[in-house]
């Protein structure tokens, strides 16, 4: 898979903001990118964002370019297990941040519970949006657990405690992914089916 | 996109200094706003100072009672914070009124207070904006301006301010804190963005080189807030209008009223002659009416947006009245939160 050989061993531990990654000419640098457990170093021009290292630097591409300006989801990947727009970040700013994309999601073998979902309850149609939805509600369902609110969330709700995920709640914490082939319902479902 | 080069300074002095004689420079944060800019050709810096991982990301208590916000807080953990929930709800309310779970994960505090306008004309560089480009005209006044401005515009921009997050602190008094070449100062929220007058480029009063470090909210008013927000879609879509407020009332009396709104302007817009109003007057929604109507009176609304004056009187009126405690309108017509 990896055009590129994967190295060994995680970068030095982080004691503050790390120094600027080496840089081999004045508009790119060497960074290391570590990606669903296995580390990448890359000499890569700082316009690359993370989402076009993944895709055209190290062949993983399950994360998809839909809109390239963060309002489709499509792209979206956990960086240090919070979700984020692959698209709007430049991977140098990203060296040595921990990222999980959909091909990271399933373990042993078997597919991750919410890919299970989403094939049981047929959450996709052509399938584009399918591994943003799927990171993105990783993140949602590990921030409700966490205690964030969304805006859906009552004011009564106590502070720091888990976040029930309603069809309400999940429909307001999933509006940053677009499907355009409508299948909300569906997806909405296989996302409760998960955290029942 | 044009080539740049790339800095990550480890103290917030070395960012400074990293980007002192350079005004074709920019710092970089969340990147949510200023990546997106650079794609769009929108703004092309040479180098890029990366402050996103400085150690700017603590909320804390101030002896006055109230909190400091580090300028790397992220949207998300602003809005999760106790702190933040119970004391200034209608921060927590704006920031989650704004973008998506994602964009909040990534976007930060001082990120969110500089993010730049969506005017359509300012985003296309195919099209002339003395926003973008001094001197080059304005064609949203006469063409597609439905989101711009009500309050405050010139003849140079009608562009509005995008930020949720900035109506709630212009509520709340927050003040924000610079460090610059030349040392550090504060400045009241409420006098961080411009009004566009004949300079549309100037979003904000920071100057070159200039670092946002933190954001200090005063002790929380004495009576409850909160934010409302009214928008195209339910969910992840910039404001219409939308309104921040805080009020205390006692013995059926206003003793203390802020109130701001958001969409309407080139800045998060304080209604003081509103809050003027509202002091010492009776809480009744004839009163909220008349005291938000006093305020909006100064709308120049434009061919296209003059929706936004009733739109902005009722959202205020209806947070005004919720706060005060009086009968639930949206409880009996069903409407939105």
């Amino acid at each position: 898979m990896a055009a590129h050989p994967a190295q060994d061993g995680p970068p030095p531990p982080d004691s503050g903001p790390p120094p600027s990654p080496a840089s081999s000419s004045p508009t790119s640098s060497t960074v290391t990118l570590e990606v669903n457990g296995t580390s990448h170093r890359l000499t890569l021009d700082h316009r690359t964002t993370v989402l076009d290292a993944l895709r055209e630097h190290l062949d993983l591409t399950g994360t998809k370019k839909g809109c390239d300006h963060a309002q489709c989801g499509a792209c979206t990947v956990l960086a240090d297990g919070r979700r984020v727009n692959s698209c709007l970040l430049p991977a140098v700013a990203y060296d040595g941040v921990e990222i999980t994309t959909v091909e990271g999601l399933a373990g042993g073998g078997a597919p991750h519970p919410l890919q299970r979902a989403f094939l049981d309850r047929d959450g996709l149609q052509c399938g584009y949006c399918t591994p943003g939805q799927l990171c993105s509600a990783v993140g949602a369902i590990a921030e409700a657990a966490e205690g964030h609110p969304s805006h859906v969330t009552p004011l009564s709700a106590p502070p720091g405690a888990p976040v029930p995920l309603s069809p309400d709640e999940i429909r307001e914490r999933m509006s940053g992914n677009l499907c355009r082939c409508g299948a909300y319902v569906n997806i909405v479902a296989a996302i409760e089916d998960v955290t029942r | 996109m044009k080539e740049f080069a790339y800095a990550r300074p480890a103290d917030v002095d070395a960012a400074i200094a990293a980007l002192s004689g350079r005004p074709d420079g920019a710092f970089l944060g969340g990147g949510t706003n200023l990546v997106d800019l650079m794609k769009l050709g929108v703004t092309a810096p040479a180098l890029l100072v990366d402050v996103s991982r400085l150690p700017l990301t603590a909320i804390e208590e101030r002896p006055d009672g109230g909190l400091t916000i580090g300028a790397n807080v992220r949207n998300s953990d602003l809005a999760a914070h106790p702190a933040v929930r119970t004391r200034y709800p209608a921060l927590s309310q704006a920031v989650l009124a704004g973008a998506s779970g994602q964009i909040r994960n990534a976007a930060t505090t001082a990120g969110n207070l500089l993010q730049r306008t969506r005017c359509l004309y300012f985003q296309d560089v195919g099209k002339p904006c003395n926003k973008r480009l001094p001197g080059s005209g304005c064609p949203a006044r006469d063409g597609v301006h439905r989101d711009l401005a009500v309050l405050g515009h010139s003849p140079h921009c009608v562009a509005t301010h995008p930020s949720d997050m900035a109506v709630a602190l212009a509520a709340l008094d927050a003040v924000v804190h610079l460090r610059g070449p030349d040392g550090g100062r504060t400045v009241p929220l409420t006098g961080f963005h411009r009004l566009p007058g004949e300079e549309p480029h100037r979003d904000t009063v920071i100057g070159p080189a200039e670092l946002v470090t933190a954001v200090e909210l005063p002790p929380a008013p004495a009576g409850p807030s909160a934010f409302r927000k009214a928008r195209d879609r339910a969910s992840y879509a910039f404001a219409l209008a939308s309104v921040a407020a805080a009020l205390e009332v006692r013995d059926g009396v206003v003793r203390e009223a802020r109130l701001a709104f958001g969409g309407l302007a080139h800045k998060p817009w304080r209604a003081r002659v509103a809050e003027r109003a509202l002091r010492g007057a009776p809480a009744t929604e004839e009163e909220f009416a008349r005291a938000v109507g006093s305020e909006l009176a100064a709308a120049e609304p434009l061919r296209d947006n003059a929706f936004k004056v009733p739109l902005a009187h009722a959202l205020a009126v209806r947070v005004l009245a919720r706060l005060a405690g009086l009968p639930d309108h949206d409880a009996a017509t069903g409407a939105g939160r």
